[in-house]
């Protein structure tokens, strides 16, 4: 068996297998956070609530409607995207022009409001999710079993992440986008609803929020608390990536999952916080992220 | 403006004063202070409630021409609401007794506030055995189970069976560790060696990586030092990365609760100690017949123990004609324990109470007949076989 | 002006009877300790703008120091609490000397990052217990005089504690160091282009807010008797915030209110409602977000003083 550092090779090779698997779920939510700070300057605190609201979507979906992990897959992020555009039209849309303090206020104060809720209505334990039929079992790669099941996740988050960036970066709409983000009035002198446009983004970024707790659901359990827990990890490797850059809000979520698998080979106690340390580290080197612009 | 605001906070601070519960003289105040809504929900819970209220009902519902009242709180798994809570229902509510769900670090936490204010503290819930060690109080008494039963029962049924080396994955508190050290003392005492130990906060769910470590070691048995939801899913997740081929899962602590959500198909083979079964006997399927009607489910041996601690207390309390805490800690410690929990129970010095502990094996899904079947007795263990005839040495109580 | 000492004058008299009114003390140290965490939170974000997401990190560690020094050194009551307040001035001035270089939401991040270090070396640190926290921490004399011991004698020493901390606080923010600061979160590029050292303005405060935070979180620490993590954790960040903003940034009083509110909530109402709780305090801070943006404090003062203002005009 080949030792690094003292840690014998499919040992190393399986913590990184996992740390793909989490850095993928970074990248997904990252995405959705860097989106929504890239196009509408507003920090998004609810975003791991939303995460949370659509793994109890699909919870939901499963024990009492009858709606199947595929069709949750689309539901969910389509339910809780609406749930975002709503409290973008009555709450956010009013705090624009105000310091940008407020609208990481408010939204800190509704994923207060989430939380509460369904820890009220669910209690604070985890709810069980099973893994869907068709992707149970696993692979077997020598150094350790794939569950099938989590193959799926990385294959899903990467794809869904390309195609957004693709989505923003490449077509006209994304162009549109990124336009208002530059210039709002100009662009609504071209006949562009921005309002409009401003809505649907953040009801977007939410859903991709919500859908990153679809497939997270059969790995982690739908319970109250796995949107708080993580949200900061997450703001740490969007900060890391750029505040406003998708590029470095995906890159930055894979690689700093890795790392992590790493470290918990290395010095498993630091694994919860090696990200902070390397955000610190980059906002004292590189303020504006590794990918941002400036 | 402003005085008006002054005068409203004034009026709001003095409703408070007039609201607060008065110390009822003339009821006798039972407390439960558990885990309600989190990782170890389901183990008492509601259910240990209804038991405490079994045994108020049992005994006629007042003593000494006192009406007994249960108070009901959720700790949350924080110690600092668990021992703010004990302190102030002892002293704003008249609180006479204390019984302790889950958390041995909650727990802790409340054995220093039960000799503060000298109420009688039953830990049930809790495994810790450092509540009858370091951690010891003249009003403390651990009840139904400890960590150094557990280590005796089920540590010892695997390495008398073949399970040599052992890989640890602990919940990370005081319960994960104490357990950890029981059942490694254990270990090592029957020839066997511990390769390592991993420790999981407690509420983890994804125990992939700690489980990838515990497989790395290559040793044969994983040791799951956690409970309720923790142990169902690190279970769950060493079938999904198909650990439980190579190692062989050892339930440190199992409640028949996890049990019945893992289900057979998943718990089958799995080793645990326990004090208490539906099962057993007559009298123990007589009150499990009553608190399936009203909870719907096959009581936890906690529950049990709820119900025996509450009824042993209410008998204490009658026999010394008052509800002073020295009497009646007096009391409990000379009589012996027998009720439908144990027979010929005792407490010992250092406030364990001393009794018989089973090493169970759970069944096949073929071997179970009906719902709920899932024990077969393997080993009884006597109260001193599990916890040693001597009181604990680090205890301060031991030296009499 | 002299309607605010009236107010105050009311609610000192308040406090000092209050235990005989028959509230718990425990309950109103609890208060207490959390009031002057707000105030000292509010240093930061009433008067310099800048919002740290990680305060909890003085808080919780002075309590942990000071428990520590109390439980496992012996050390006298006000021995351990400076022993504590020390070790959270210095964490402000490590902290607060990286973060003030940045400004904004980069700025909030940066003390996130670093609180979360704190907890990790909390939770891992053998004298802290991780999980299982620090116990049974005794309330000791004062300099061997008075014993601490009875909740309501403690009540009158965290009292004055607090009303110390209060005055120390506006007399911060009237002094001409104040006025700096005050110039500073107006206009910062005018201050600094008048020759002011911004930065290291802005570290001072950040100091005198940490110490105070450690002060209040040691005051717990020996109210209680114990300390856990999670008075280290983003929790009790994220609640400070709370507090301060649902009563008022940039008020005195402000941050007393909202922490008066939050915590009364908290202990009465999670009896009745359970995890509601967050629900209703989420749902208060939104709608204070949104409408009051002053807070409830701030809110009435403006009201009082657009008053004030009309009557002049009318009066002129």
């Amino acid at each position: 068996m080949t030792v690094v550092f003292g840690v014998p090779l499919p040992a190393i090779l399986g913590q990184l297998m996992l740390g793909l698997v989490n850095g993928s779920f970074y990248a997904l939510l990252s995405l959705g956070l860097a989106v929504i700070f890239g196009l509408l300057g507003v920090v998004n605190f609810a975003h791991g609530a939303f995460y949370m609201l659509g793994a109890f979507a699909a919870y939901i979906g499963l024990q009492f409607l009858g709606v199947n992990y595929w069709c949750a897959l689309l539901l969910a992020p389509l339910a809780v995207g609406l749930l975002g555009i709503v409290i973008e039209r009555l709450f956010l849309r009013h705090l624009y022009q105000l310091d940008p303090l407020y609208g990481l206020l408010l939204t800190f104060g509704i994923a207060l409001i989430a939380e509460g809720t369904m820890r009220g209505i669910f209690g604070a334990s985890g709810k069980s999710y099973p893994v869907p039929e068709s992707l149970q079992g696993g692979f077997n790669l020598g150094f350790m079993v794939l569950p099938i099941y989590r193959a799926w996740a990385v294959f899903a988050s990467l794809t869904v992440c390309g195609l957004t960036w693709f989505l923003i970066e490449r077509t006209r709409l994304g162009a549109m986008l990124r336009a208002a983000t530059e210039n709002a009035r100009l662009v609504q002198a071209f006949g562009i609803n921005v309002p409009l446009m401003v809505m649907t983004t953040y009801g977007a970024g939410v859903a991709l929020a919500a859908l990153a707790g679809v497939l997270a659901a059969p790995v982690t359990q739908v319970s109250p608390l796995m949107g708080s827990s993580l949200v900061i990890v997450v703001f740490a490797v969007v900060v890391i990536g750029g505040m406003g850059s998708i590029i470095g809000a995906i890159v930055s979520g894979l690689v700093l999952g890795m790392i992590e698998g790493l470290t918990k080979v290395i010095y498993p106690e630091a694994s919860n916080i090696v990200v902070f340390v390397i955000m610190a580290v980059v906002l004292i080197w590189r303020p504006t992220g590794l990918f941002g612009r400036e | 403006m402003l005085k008006t605001m002054t005068v409203a906070l004034g009026a709001f601070l003095s409703l408070y004063a007039c609201s607060q519960a008065a110390a009822a003289g003339d009821q006798i105040v039972i407390g439960d202070i558990d885990d309600l809504s989190g990782v170890y929900a389901d183990v008492q819970g509601q259910g240990g409630v209804e038991a405490a209220n079994m045994a108020i009902a049992d005994l006629g519902g007042t003593i000494l021409g006192k009406k007994v009242i249960v108070l009901s709180v959720d700790h949350q798994n924080k110690p600092d609401i668990g021992a703010s809570k004990f302190r102030e229902w002892a002293d704003q509510n008249g609180l006479n007794m204390l019984l302790g769900g889950s958390n041995t670090g909650v727990s802790i936490a409340m054995a220093k506030v039960a000799v503060a204010k000298k109420v009688p503290f039953f830990a049930i819930g809790a495994g810790g055995a450092s509540l009858t060690g370091a951690d010891c109080t003249p009003y403390s008494i651990h009840y139904a189970y400890d960590t150094t039963a557990l280590g005796n029962g089920t540590a010892s049924a695997i390495v008398k069976q073949g399970g040599k080396t052992w890989f640890f994955v602990t919940a990370d508190y005081a319960f994960g560790t104490q357990l950890q050290e029981a059942a490694a003392r254990v270990v090592t005492a029957n020839g066997g060696k511990v390769l390592g130990a991993v420790r999981a906060p407690l509420g983890t769910t994804d125990y992939s990586s700690f489980l990838l470590q515990a497989q790395a070691s290559g040793a044969q048995v994983l040791g799951l030092a956690n409970a309720g939801t923790d142990f169902s899913n690190s279970l769950k997740g060493a079938n999904e990365f198909g650990i439980t081929k190579t190692m062989k899962p050892a339930a440190l602590l199992a409640f028949i609760s996890d049990i019945h959500s893992l289900t057979l198909q998943t718990a089958q083979g799995l080793y645990l100690t326990t004090a208490w079964y539906w099962d057993l006997n007559d009298e123990t399927r007589a009150f499990a017949k009553r608190f399936f009607a009203k909870m719907h489910r096959e009581p936890t041996m906690t529950q049990a123990a709820y119900y025996s601690a509450t009824l042993q207390y209410l008998k204490a309390v009658k026999t010394v004609g008052s509800t002073d805490p020295d009497l009646v800690m007096a009391e409990l410690k000379r009589a012996k324990i027998n009720d439908m929990f144990t027979k010929n129970g005792y407490i010992r010095a250092d406030g364990l109470m001393v009794h018989t502990m089973y090493v169970m094996q759970v069944k096949t899904p073929a071997e179970s007949k009906y719902p709920w079947d899932y024990y077969k007795v393997i080993k009884v263990m006597s109260g001193e076989e599990a916890d040693g005839s001597q009181p604990d040495p680090a205890c301060s109580l031991s030296k009499k | 002006m002299r309607a605010h000492t009236a107010i105050f004058v009311v609610l000192s008299i308040l406090a000092l009877i209050a235990p005989w009114l028959g509230l718990y003390p425990v309950f109103l140290m609890k208060l207490l300790c959390f009031a002057m965490f707000a105030c000292a939170f509010n240093l930061l974000l009433g008067y310099t703008k800048m919002l740290s997401f990680g305060h909890a990190a003085y808080f919780g560690s002075s309590a942990y120091v000071t428990g520590w020094l109390a439980t496992v050194h012996g050390w006298g009551t006000v021995e351990s609490i400076l022993g504590g307040v020390a070790v959270a001035m210095l964490l402000g001035l490590v902290i607060g000397a990286i973060a003030v270089r940045r400004q904004g939401i980069y700025f909030a991040m940066i003390t996130l990052a670093l609180s979360q270090l704190v907890f990790f070396v909390c939770l891992q640190a053998n004298f802290t217990g991780g999980e299982n926290g620090l116990q049974g921490i005794p309330r000791g004399t004062i300099f061997g005089v008075m014993a601490l011991g009875r909740d309501r004698t403690m009540y009158y020493f965290v009292l004055a504690a607090f009303i110390a901390a209060f005055v120390f606080i506006r007399r911060i923010v009237h002094s001409p160091f104040g006025q700096v600061l005050n110039a500073i979160r107006a206009n910062e590029p005018r201050a600094i282009s008048l020759g002011y050292k911004v930065d290291r303005y802005k570290l001072v405060a950040f100091v005198l807010s940490a110490s105070l935070a450690g002060l209040a979180g040691s005051l717990k620490a020996l109210v209680l008797g114990f300390v856990t993590l999670s008075d280290v954790s983003q929790g009790t960040s994220g609640e400070v915030i709370l507090m301060t903003l649902l009563g008022g940034s940039g008020t005195f009083l402000g941050p007393v209110v909202g922490a008066i509110l939050v915590v009364t909530l908290q202990e009465y109402l999670s009896d009745v409602v359970g995890a509601w709780v967050s629900v209703i305090i989420g749902g208060i801070f939104v709608v204070c977000v949104i409408t009051f943006r002053r807070g409830f404090v701030g809110e009435i003062q403006r009201r009082f003083a657009s008053r004030a203002g009309e009557l002049v005009k009318r009066a002129g």
